[in-house]
């Protein structure tokens, strides 16, 4: 029960950097953080006792095996959050561009 | 048919990428062979449609269907309600294609342009066809990872100010689901929308069932921007261009947002009055905030996109009075129709706004300007977009003959049969306010004091955009129809049904 | 870089790419797959990026190239799955191929395909993606 709630931590950790931070990459960064927190709970939830890798070897009888489908969920999830965050690295490239700056209070063109 | 369906996914998927890697070789490939693509797919979900009738059909992938009694697949549904979004999709889809054909000549990269575009269609299709939880969460990122691109496709300092702020609530919003999706997987071990019905049916703990659904309406929340999850809408849709201002507002809020919330609370989670509860005033205090929202804004897409907030709540209000009128169990009429209204405002919301956003980009070509103080008198300059932009304020402030008033009607009526006066007098109030801010958006813009004195020099908009505007206006008037009964009974009943016996969707999967 | 680590970079990136295949091609029977092992595919490209620098390498028309490899290994992945309509069980993503014995390289009918054709296409996705990055800081420093 401790593994989830230090899951739940990270990803508050991670919530309070997205909040906080005032740097476009240190944003960036804690969304990886977030991200992150929720795929190793999908991982920790497919645990069986005594389980081991879910690869069958032939000629192996009676083995239990852990929950092989929140890894594929994971696995899934982990390209979808390397595209998010590839995108989100082009846009704050282009915004120094324009900007001159990394500082999200000065990037405040938009109002109302 | 059967085969139709994954044919709704692969069709765009393989003509986005035939468009990246052709469009090198044969010189304006993209122009013609996009807007083909989407004109097959709106043919193939019109013959859906026509064809269905108040079947559902589901297809397994790979032929993996049920193992010793359990789905152990991945499962698409085609019903009622899928077939009615998959036709709104597709039609907004092709109309705004053939709108940017002429839009985006001012714009370089064009054939980045049509490549995302197929790929928003394709996400948004996979969306309302899968059966699954998790795939409904792949192919939402996948739209909605398009639509940052095309958000930002303009790069100046705006677009991509708005396009940042967009993506990280986004990503917000995705892990909120991922965790939510997590949760549901360790207690019901499956990730079958029937199946986890199934489950839910034979008992659940009531903290844990309240803790997914509120973190679910979160993270939905952010996708579809209810209140107070709104932040992102007003720049992201103000800042990107004009027809994928009209996707985003008219069919991305709708089939990743609320779709999947009406799907998940009507056909997986068990009614609860507390949810319920908690989606009608979301729903209540997003019309009428932002509908006040909007009476404020000088610039034209801004004020489009904080009336898409308001419309968005009568759409959640509604649902969420449906869900209330069928737990009290004695007035089934009353919920028909609150249920109804909902999907009827759904539709109609899609098309009149994506015309209103397609009137300011038709504003924006000529004019160069989004500012409601620096225009005036094109209704003369300008008589095909002064017209229809007429049709579809009057059709979303609620004004007979149009289609607007059929729907807030049929919501109205099911909140005072279901005795719930103050959500119908908020409704009529927010009507009033929203018929306010149409009437000075069309007064600046078509019919004040021609501002500057380049006025003769405007002309009408080219061909491809006059014609997508024409037809969405006549669209206005012919849904109308849908109003009459016996026309209703036939083309809205089957979604209507999908939602209302959910336990027939469980039970059609499994075959029982 | 210094000369260290230009000579090692030559020597190594032959063999990352080799794993790289290596781990594709077991897809179906150990850890990895297609989505992994074209991580590692693209990390040896990376790597003599990195190590030699983007001005060696006359890096605009890269671009094209890795853009074009992952728009090839999309579509044929999907006209994989839509080939499987054609033959057999007529579904989508159905495994047509004969399938041999567990535990063996040429087993499990149709998902070596697969990993080869995904393996393609990340490879050249993420390839575009680092070179994207790249040209960008090259735009800014002229």
């Amino acid at each position: 029960m401790t593994v989830y709630l230090l899951c739940f931590v990270l990803f508050l950790v991670g919530l309070y950097g997205l909040i906080t931070r005032r740097n476009l990459i240190k944003i960036i960064i804690s969304k990886a953080i977030t991200e992150f927190s929720v795929f190793l709970f999908l991982v920790l939830i497919g645990y069986i006792d005594q389980g081991q890798a879910p690869i069958v070897n032939p000629g192996s009888v009676d083995q239990v095996y852990v929950d092989p489908l929140p890894q594929a969920m994971v696995l899934t999830a982990i390209v979808i959050g390397l595209a998010t965050t590839a995108m989100l690295m082009a846009i704050a490239i282009r915004l120094f561009r324009k900007y001159k700056t990394f500082d999200i209070r000065e990037i405040k063109n938009l109002r109302g | 048919m059967d085969a139709l369906i994954p044919l709704f996914i692969a069709i765009p998927l393989i003509s986005a990428f035939l468009i990246m890697l052709l469009g090198k070789l044969v010189k304006e490939f993209h122009r013609f062979f996009a807007p083909l693509t989407l004109l097959s797919l709106l043919l193939m979900s019109i013959y859906a449609y026509v064809n269905l009738g108040s079947s559902s059909i589901q297809y397994t992938l790979g032929g993996w269907g049920m193992e010793k009694g359990i789905p152990v697949g991945i499962y698409m549904v085609l019903d009622g309600f899928s077939v009615l979004m998959l036709c709104i999709i597709n039609l907004l889809g092709f109309i705004a294609l053939f709108y940017s054909l002429s839009y985006m000549a001012k714009y370089t990269a064009q054939r980045n342009y049509y490549s995302l575009f197929c790929l928003i269609i394709a996400g948004m299709n996979g969306v309302v066809l899968s059966g699954d939880l998790f795939n409904i969460c792949v192919f939402l990122e996948v739209s909605v990872i398009a639509s940052y691109a095309l958000v930002a496709f303009g790069v100046g300092k705006t677009e991509l100010e708005a396009s940042y702020r967009y993506q990280v609530l986004g990503s917000l919003g995705f892990m909120l689901i991922l965790l939510a999706v997590g949760l549901i997987y360790w207690k019901t071990k499956t990730l079958n929308i029937a199946d986890i019905r199934h489950v839910f049916e034979n008992g659940y703990s009531k903290p844990f069932y309240i803790f997914v659904q509120v973190m679910l309406i979160a993270g939905f929340g952010l996708k579809a921007a209810i209140i107070p999850f709104h932040a992102w809408l007003p720049d992201a849709h103000s800042s990107a261009p004009s027809p994928i201002s009209a996707m985003l507002s008219g069919v991305l809020i709708k089939a990743v947002g609320i779709y999947v919330l009406i799907r998940l609370f009507f056909n997986m989670f068990v009614f609860s009055q507390e949810i319920a509860l908690v989606l009608t005033s979301l729903g209540a205090v997003s019309m009428v905030v932002g509908s006040l929202l909007a009476i404020v804004q000088w610039d034209v897409k801004r004020l489009l996109a904080y009336s898409s907030i308001s419309q968005i709540g009568y759409v959640v209000m509604a649902m969420g009075m449906g869900i209330l009128l069928l737990l009290k169990g004695n007035s089934e009429a009353a919920a028909i129709l609150a249920i109804g209204g909902a999907i009827y405002h759904m539709i109609n919301h899609a098309v009149f706004k994506g015309l209103l956003f397609m009137n300011a980009g038709a504003i924006e070509h000529r004019l160069d300007t989004r500012n409601l103080k620096e225009m005036g008198g094109l209704s003369k300059a300008m008589p095909v977009t002064s017209t229809t932009s007429f049709v579809a304020s009057m059709s979303i402030s609620g004004i007979p003959p149009f289609n607007g008033f059929f729907s807030k009607l049929i919501i109205i009526v099911a909140a005072i049969n279901g005795r719930f006066y103050l959500l119908a007098a908020l409704a009529i109030l927010v009507s009033i306010i929203t018929l306010a801010y149409f009437l000075k958006f069309q007064r600046f813009a078509f019919y004040n004091k021609p501002f500057g004195k380049a006025l003769e020099k405007i002309r009408e908009v080219p061909f491809p955009m006059s014609i997508s505007m024409i037809v969405l206006a006549t669209l206005c008037l012919a849904m109308s129809l849908l109003a009459i009964p016996s026309v209703s009974e036939q083309l809205l009943r089957p979604a209507i049904d999908v939602l209302m016996q959910s336990e027939l969707y469980s039970t059609t999967i499994f075959g029982i | 870089m210094s000369i260290i680590v230009k000579q090692v970079t030559q020597l190594l990136a032959g063999i990352i790419f080799m794993f790289g295949i290596y781990i594709i091609l077991h897809g179906h029977l150990t850890p990895g797959g297609g989505f992994a092992g074209g991580v590692i595919i693209a990390g040896a490209f990376i790597l003599l990026i990195l190590a030699y620098g983007s001005s060696a390498l006359r890096l605009k028309k890269e671009v094209a190239g890795s853009s074009n490899t992952e728009s090839v290994g999309i579509l044929l992945v999907v006209v994989l799955a839509l080939v499987a309509m054609l033959i057999g069980a007529r579904v989508f993503f159905f495994n047509f191929l004969p399938k041999g014995n567990p535990g063996e390289l040429l087993s499990a009918g149709v998902i070596p395909l697969y990993n080869i054709f995904i393996g393609i296409e990340v490879a050249g996705a993420l390839l575009s993606i680092f070179l994207a990055l790249i040209i960008f800081k090259e735009e800014s420093s002229k």
